[in-house]
């Protein structure tokens, strides 16, 4: 007989949440510690040209603050096994206000015998998400 | 967009040296608070060799390899037309500073929708012993309207 491991959590507890505030800073400073310098990050007048709404962030800055409150809740960043997100909806970055984002992630499946779970993130601005299947694979701690 | 790209055989990138300053300036950048990425301290009582990176760091090094992708001159894409879709992490262990990283790319797959296309890009990074430490699978859409 399997051992099954007993723990607090169930399906659809929140884990964690926090809020960020990006600003036209944020996009330099992640601009130079990623080397990724498309100009759309950090030129208004080449974002209007290829007709985007704004200087947008980086997805992949999305994607790596989204999951700063799943690795503190863990406490252990080996329990992350995957992360994946798809980028469904620009982050306009103002320059003067910048842009404020929420990120809520729940528990999205558990496997009681593995002691995993899916941790599904919803991240938004002005309470429209900006990621779409945005999934975190762990090792509940 | 070259379907061809597929069969194509890239050369696995020269090593990246994970620098300890690198993963703290990249650690600020994406607003982390935990202690494993700052303090070698911290680190090392968690059983590290020295600071952690952040789960997202493996695109510095999968970046390498779009280079290589870009620089295909039969390729047909350009970066002013090419649009993050979604990007993926499988890991084995997280990367931590003084990691020597390789990546080896393949294209998986290669879909025409419209007047786009979607390119799926795989890169197996490993480490200086060759053992896997991520995989990073990023979707990109190359538009073909401008």
């Amino acid at each position: 007989m399997s051992e099954v491991i007993v723990h607090e959590y169930g399906v659809g507890d929140v884990v964690a949440q926090a809020e960020y505030t990006l600003t036209r800073d944020s996009l330099v400073r992640y601009a130079g510690a990623s080397g990724d310098f498309n100009a759309i990050h950090y030129r208004d007048d080449i974002a209007a040209e290829v007709g985007l709404p704004g200087v947008l962030a980086h997805g992949m800055l999305t994607m790596g603050l989204s999951i700063q409150p799943v690795v503190d809740w863990l406490g252990d960043p080996t329990l992350v096994g995957a992360y994946q997100v798809r980028f469904t909806r620009p982050v306009v970055v103002d320059p003067v206000d910048g842009v404020h984002l929420t990120v809520v992630a729940k528990i999205g499946q558990l496997d009681d015998e593995a002691g995993t779970a899916r941790i599904d993130l919803t991240t938004t601005v002005d309470g429209e998400t900006v990621l779409g299947k945005a999934q975190v694979r762990v090792t509940l701690p | 967009m070259n379907p061809d790209l597929i069969s194509r055989e890239f050369e696995k990138t020269s090593p990246y040296v994970v620098g300890r300053e690198k993963v703290r300036e990249f650690s600020r950048a994406v607003f982390s608070s935990s202690l494993v990425n700052f303090s070698v301290e911290a680190a090392r009582e968690a059983g590290f060799a020295d600071v952690v990176a952040p789960p997202t760091f493996p695109i510095v090094v999968q970046e390498l390899t779009f280079a290589q992708l870009l620089a295909e001159e039969d390729a047909g894409i350009e970066l002013t037309h090419v649009v993050h879709g979604e990007q993926r992490f499988d890991y084995t262990r997280p990367i931590v500073a003084g990691d020597e990283l390789t990546a080896q790319l393949t294209i998986a797959s290669v879909k025409t929708l419209g007047g786009n296309a979607m390119v799926v890009a795989e890169s197996v990074i490993e480490d200086a012993a060759g053992e896997h430490v991520v995989t990073a699978v990023s979707t990109l859409v190359v538009r073909g309207d401008a």
